[in-house]
């Protein structure tokens, strides 16, 4: 059997993260281009390598700060000399790019291919607080106009409906749900790029304000400033720094429409069929899976890719989480190892991208899982959009 | 609490394919797209029925009663026409439960609202130079005030 979709010939050879805050007051170019610096000198490159670019969401979204840098922003800046690029939203969730550039290198259409994402929602906000991005003024943009009438103006709203369902039908605690908030708090504890590194107690999380139930402060994360970029390389290049990781596998199934709310089964959401696809393009298993960084932006999140992903019998997420012992660092399925994005930042998938190299490559210091894990699975997105991606440190 | 009417809302644009679905109201209709090929409503409303790729569709009248499949109970003050605690809920038609409908739940205290529960429409109507007249489907607790 050929090994995965891209029969081994995609890896990743470097990371790179900017700096990340709160507010950094540094706008979203500066950002990207420390973070590709990073990611291009750490896989050993140089800027005359590098003959691809890949980014998510491309240009066009109004959001203030949600796109940090689009491609021909950063082609222009660094005067890449591209044989391949794109940049969209119209593809599977933030990690869409990633799977791009590893079909454009299995492909041979590019040798070394940088891909980022870059956010300065923190800056770009600053003063209006979130909701100024809700609503750009005129025309709701087609995601609300079935929603906003009625006041469900957030994610947090879309979500909630999910999510309480799901605790219907199968059961999930409230303290489960925030078991995967208090696990990233405490993982962030040991991440000294982590923006919330306080300890936080499961009285904290119950007590905290609602926002829109089941969910309070402590399950949505908060908008950031950083960039992440990562090098996919073509299997067997030369002059690499350390041996790149083997994309085994990617999800990038829509099976169903693309809606918050008529799926055939309400407490799901696209995940279901990006793992499905995932699952369906290799030979391993659930079972391999060492360390699993799934999406947070919401908690909920989090509990429908670990179900997605067959991570747990279906319904059963609430056992896992149970306790938070079984997804610590030391624990059967470490989670979200470096944070999250509730703790670490929202960094928008490419946070939980960039930890799941780390600890493939054994560079987790301080917050490195207790045993050396093989393969780690990165899911990325929820609601109507999702994609997700197999990663090893086997030899390619 | 009886329901009172926000001052302002964000209104939906009613054109095209949409237009059925927030006018309805005027006569007293949640009107929602059904397809007399394999005669099943679809939602949102489009040109094509998603299931069998029917383009003999047309928007229907139904019910407007249903259960509550899912809801949210809304603490942040988005707007401040919209001030806090209000239920986001998705109803499941009537007719066909797999159809769901997103809205508002009204004349009920958030805390006694559950899923299953059973629900019926009423319109809101709502005037605005750009978007015309708008009927915004809401729902309450069916059978008046729980
Ligand atoms: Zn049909």
């Amino acid at each position: 059997m050929s090994r995965g979709p891209f029969d081994g010939r995609a890896t990743i050879s470097g990371i790179g993260q900017s700096a990340v805050g709160r507010r950094l007051m540094r706008d979203g170019l500066d950002l990207t281009i420390e973070a590709i610096e990073r990611a291009v000198a750490d896989a050993g490159l140089s800027f005359d390598d590098i003959d691809g670019v890949a980014s998510y969401p491309g240009p066009g979204v109004p959001a203030p700060g949600f796109t940090g840098a689009d491609v021909s922003q950063v082609q222009t800046a660094l005067g890449i000399r591209s044989r391949w690029y794109m940049g969209s939203i119209e593809t599977a969730a933030q990690v869409g790019p990633v799977i791009e550039a590893c079909m454009a290198v299995a492909l041979g259409l590019a040798q070394h291919v940088v891909v980022f994402r870059s956010v300065w929602e923190g800056t770009a906000q600053a003063g209006g607080g979130r909701a100024s991005a809700l609503v750009p003024g005129g025309e709701l943009p087609p995601h609300l106009q079935y929603s906003a009438p009625f006041g469900a103006l957030s994610a947090a709203n879309w979500l909630g409906l999910p999510a309480t369902r799901y605790m219907h039908d199968h059961g999930l605690t409230k303290e489960q749900l925030g078991q995967v908030a208090l696990n990233g708090r405490r993982n962030a504890a040991l991440n000294p790029a982590a923006i919330y590194r306080d300890p936080m107690t499961m009285e904290d999380y119950l007590s905290a304000r609602v926002i829109s139930t089941p969910f309070g402060l402590y399950d949505c994360d908060v908008p950031c400033d950083g960039a992440t970029a990562i090098v996919v390389s073509r299997a067997g290049s030369a002059g690499l720094r350390r041996t790149p990781l083997v994309v085994e596998s990617v999800g990038t199934g829509m099976y169903e429409r693309p809606t918050w709310d008529q799926r055939a089964d309400v407490t799901s959401m696209a995940a279901y069929d990006a793992a499905a696809s995932m699952w369906e393009r290799t030979s391993l298993t659930a079972a391999d899976v060492d360390v699993a960084q799934l999406y947070d932006g919401f908690t909920f999140l989090t509990v429908s890719w670990l179900d997605a992903l067959g991570l747990v019998e279906h319904g059963r997420a609430g056992d896992l989480l149970d306790g938070g012992d079984r997804i610590a660092r030391d624990g059967d399925l470490p989670l979200n190892t470096s944070g999250g994005q509730l703790s670490a930042g929202r960094l928008h998938g490419f946070g939980h991208l960039h930890e799941a190299c780390v600890q493939l490559w054994g560079e987790g210091g301080e917050r490195q899982v207790a045993r050396q894990p093989e393969i780690a699975v990165v899911g990325a997105g929820g609601g109507p959009v999702a994609g997700c991606l197999l990663l090893s440190n086997r030899e390619a | 609490m009886p329901y009172t009417r926000p001052e302002f809302r964000l209104l939906p644009t009613a054109s095209g394919y949409t237009e059925a679905f927030w006018t309805g109201g005027r006569d007293g209709h949640l009107l929602v797209y059904r397809c007399e090929s394999c005669e099943q409503f679809f939602h949102p409303p489009g040109p094509i029925c998603w299931r069998c790729r029917s383009r003999d569709v047309a928007p229907a009248p139904v019910s407007g009663r249903g259960r509550v499949a899912t809801f949210t109970v809304n603490a942040q003050p988005w707007l401040p026409s919209l001030p806090p605690p209000y239920v986001v809920v998705l109803v499941e038609l009537e007719e066909q439960p797999d159809v769901r409908i997103m809205s508002q739940l009204v004349d009920i205290d958030p805390a006694e609202v559950a899923i299953g529960m059973e629900v019926e429409v009423f319109f809101e109507h709502w005037s605005d130079e750009q978007r015309g007249d708008i009927w915004l489907p809401l729902f309450r607790p069916a059978g008046g005030v729980a």
